[in-house]
């Protein structure tokens, strides 16, 4: 046991008959957990330094590691976890706030898995996506609330919108917590499946204009390089003014990721602090939030859809509403489950609420008061895979965005420690050694495969339910069904229960 | 070209400034404006914009190098993430002056009110700066990551105090001059006062002289007060506060 009291989280194991004493996992590991001794002329590890990212694990030629959870060594008591007691030693070790990568990890109820999906059985036909046409087709923006036709011709104007192919967009990630290598994967991918990525709230690098067409451009507090050619360069414009992980707070992107090409980007000199405030200073109310919105639309000439990002809270629904009302031509609403490169740890486990009762709810109240029109939604934070997709579009989104699910594409094992800056994987980390183990071209391909893989099996899903468009599922809650929900749950969801 | 902003929307009249500008119209005066938002929001190049009447919120947001000129009050938020470009109120201006601002300088003769500066940023050879004639309110300089704000607190009336509580909470960077004492109580916990250093007697006769050739004010008279120079403790203000989970 270590001076701080703290037991290593992790057991690093290594099969002696199998290692060779290459170093491979030596050079790998950016948390110093390996190491080499002159001496002994053996690799020997550090428990305790270990993160449980798997580097190592994958990377070993002869598969000689192994990475086990510490026996939990405490006395056991439902109410005192291991977890519970460390987090004790290290803030009485520190003084300092917890601060952790990821999204929640806790086990709060994952509504996804308690909502199941329809499919079609003799009274209507099922559609085989395979040899019958499928529509995937979405627009992100605000719908008009009539068209006018002349001679066959389509004469309302429309306002700007984004087109997209498939119903999945990258997140916010901006360019400081993720590598630049992360960034250019994403956009490549984009272009290359007809949607979109978003830059988060740290600019966009030089080498991305040429994305232009399929980025989404954030302005959050703190403005960082937000200036009229980067406001000009992306499809739209995404205010961000919450975000699931920690909603309430602002961000910190310390000086020692501020290398010279986030200074450049972000426009901040090298090395320093970049703070995000916890609220826009230009904004305390609906009116003042308006105001940004259309400044961004002066500035950009009206010709982007500009959307606003608010995390889940209690009062969602009514936000949303005032956000439609604003202005706003699309509405990122992220839940509790959303990831970050960095958050308090109590913000992120204990701030906000699920996204598919804050979907359900948000989509029910804009219907009710007739301005669902007004604006698009997208649902962001938990979606793991297409069924996911299916059910939050079911639930009245218009698209979600991935995160997670893209950084997990990418390479990411989920060992919560984006925030270190000391990512084995390339992806949260601007260390030049770490960057370049992920390689754009590659990750592009990656993450391009999840969003073709996921866009097929959406297909299959809305050809099982006899849909051939998947206009015709938004909001569609007759397509889902609760399992293991309280009525008040289903209520708010808007569904049957299974068997209803 | 003169414009007759009487009536006007803020849309159409942006419109017609921003056609002006791009038709190579170097300098544009707007009459009889009347609160009309977003006056010169992202726009670039060296025109002149002469303001007649009071201009409404988010003037000169994002704006890149025109130079604004509002014989009026201004409202809130001008030169808000204003990337380059100059401002000039004769008169008073309301909370958020320079929100985020990068660069580019704004003078204004009369009062501010709070949040002036917050999170103004400097970059490179981008310096921004905006000269305050009279007092400012609340949180002046909040979230000061670089640039320079200053105050001079010219003309008040007895009694009347130049800065308000929390001067420069969360400041990490730039610098601020103050024509004046400010009273330990006002100050946020992240700055202090320092001795002015040549470099920073040469930069503020430069901000003032400029200040007094737009309102008429004698230099040598503005100079001959003390200035206090406050800078922050520390560039990471936030460094120790975290631990890793």
């Amino acid at each position: 046991m270590s001076l701080d009291l703290l037991t290593p989280e992790f057991l690093i194991e290594r099969d002696r008959n199998r290692c060779i004493d290459c170093q491979v996992c030596v050079r790998q590991c950016a948390n110093e957990a390996h190491s080499f001794d002159a001496e002994e002329e053996k690799v020997v590890s550090k428990d305790e330094k270990c993160v449980a990212c798997q580097r190592c694990v994958v990377m070993c030629p002869t598969h000689a590691l192994s990475i086990r959870r510490f026996p939990l060594e405490f006395r056991e008591n439902a109410l005192w976890t291991g977890r519970t007691i460390k987090d004790i030693y290290k803030q009485a070790a520190t003084g300092g706030i917890l601060s952790t990568g990821m999204g929640n990890d806790k086990p709060y109820p994952i509504y996804w898995d308690h909502m199941l999906l329809n499919a079609s059985q003799v009274t209507n036909p099922s559609i085989d996506p395979l040899r019958e046409p499928m529509e995937l087709k979405t627009f992100i923006g605000r719908k008009p609330e009539k068209l006018e036709f002349k001679e066959g011709k389509l004469i309302t104007k429309l306002p700007p919108r984004m087109e997209l192919d498939v119903p999945i967009l990258f997140s916010a990630m901006s360019f400081g917590s993720i590598s630049l290598n992360a960034h250019k994967s994403l956009a490549r991918a984009s272009q290359q499946e007809g949607t979109f990525w978003n830059t988060g709230e740290g600019g966009l690098h030089k080498d991305l204009y040429q994305y232009g067409g399929n980025t989404i451009v954030q302005v959050a507090s703190g403005r960082f390089g937000v200036d009229p050619e980067y406001l000009n360069a992306g499809a739209a414009i995404e205010i961000k003014i919450g975000q699931g992980a920690k909603p309430g707070i602002g961000g910190h992107l310390p000086g020692e990721k501020v290398n010279w090409e986030v200074s450049e980007t972000r426009m901040i000199p090298e090395g320093t602090d970049a703070i995000s405030p916890a609220p826009h200073h230009d904004i305390y109310s609906i009116e003042d939030l308006h105001q940004l919105i259309f400044s961004l639309k002066e500035a950009t000439n009206y010709k982007k859809p500009v959307g606003v990002k608010i995390a889940a809270v209690h009062n969602v629904a009514a936000i949303a509403s005032g956000i439609a009302r604003a202005g706003a031509d699309f509405i990122t609403i992220d839940g509790f489950r959303g990831g970050t490169g960095s958050a308090p740890l109590r913000t992120r486990d204990s701030v906000g609420i699920p996204i598919e009762l804050a979907l359900a709810a948000v989509d029910t109240r804009l219907r009710d008061e007739g301005i669902r029109g007004l604006v698009s939604i997208i649902s962001a934070s938990s979606i793991r895979n297409s069924s996911d997709v299916v059910k939050a579009i079911a639930l009245g989104a218009d698209a979600v965005y991935i995160g997670t699910a893209a950084l997990i594409s990418l390479g990411c094992h989920m060992c919560q420690k984006c925030n270190t800056g000391k990512c084995n994987w390339g992806i949260a980390t601007q260390d030049p050694n770490l960057t370049k183990r992920l390689n754009p071209e590659i990750g592009a391909e990656r993450a391009a495969n999840l969003i073709r893989a996921w866009k097929h099996e959406i297909k299959e899903m809305l050809g099982g339910m006899g849909i051939n468009a998947l206009e015709s599922l938004r909001g569609n809650r007759l397509m889902l069904r609760g399992v293991w929900l309280s009525d008040r749950d289903l209520n708010i969801l808007g569904i049957k229960a299974a068997g209803e | 070209m003169r414009i007759d902003a009487k009536g006007m929307y803020y849309r159409q009249l942006n419109q017609l400034v921003k056609e002006a500008v791009a038709q190579g119209e170097k300098e544009i005066v707007l009459d009889n404006i009347n609160g009309q938002r977003y006056i010169g929001d992202g726009v670039r190049g060296d025109v002149r914009i002469v303001i007649n009447g009071t201009p409404g919120n988010d003037m000169a947001a994002y704006m890149d190098g025109p130079e604004l000129i509002v014989n009026a009050n201004g409202q809130d938020a001008p030169a808000n993430t204003m990337n380059d470009g100059k401002i000039v109120i004769h008169g008073s201006a309301g909370d958020t002056v320079g929100y985020a601002m990068r660069g580019g300088k704004v003078f204004v003769r009369n009062n501010v009110g709070y949040r002036v500066g917050i999170h103004m940023k400097e970059y490179q050879d981008k310096v921004p700066a905006i000269v305050v004639g009279g007092k400012a309110g609340d949180f002046f300089g909040e979230y000061m990551a670089g640039g320079i704000l200053m105050l001079l607190g010219l003309d008040l009336p007895e009694g009347q105090e130049m800065v308000g509580n929390y001067c420069g909470t969360g400041m990490h960077g730039g610098v601020m001059y103050v024509r004046g004492e400010v009273p330990e109580y006002k100050l946020g916990k992240e700055v202090k006062v320092v001795e002015m250093t040549e470099v920073d007697d040469a930069k503020v006769k430069e901000l003032v002289e400029e200040f007094c050739s737009y309102f008429g004010y004698d230099p040598a008279e503005v100079l001959a007060e003390k200035f206090y120079k406050l800078i922050p403790f520390n560039k990471r203000p936030y460094g120790n506060l975290y631990c890793t989970y």
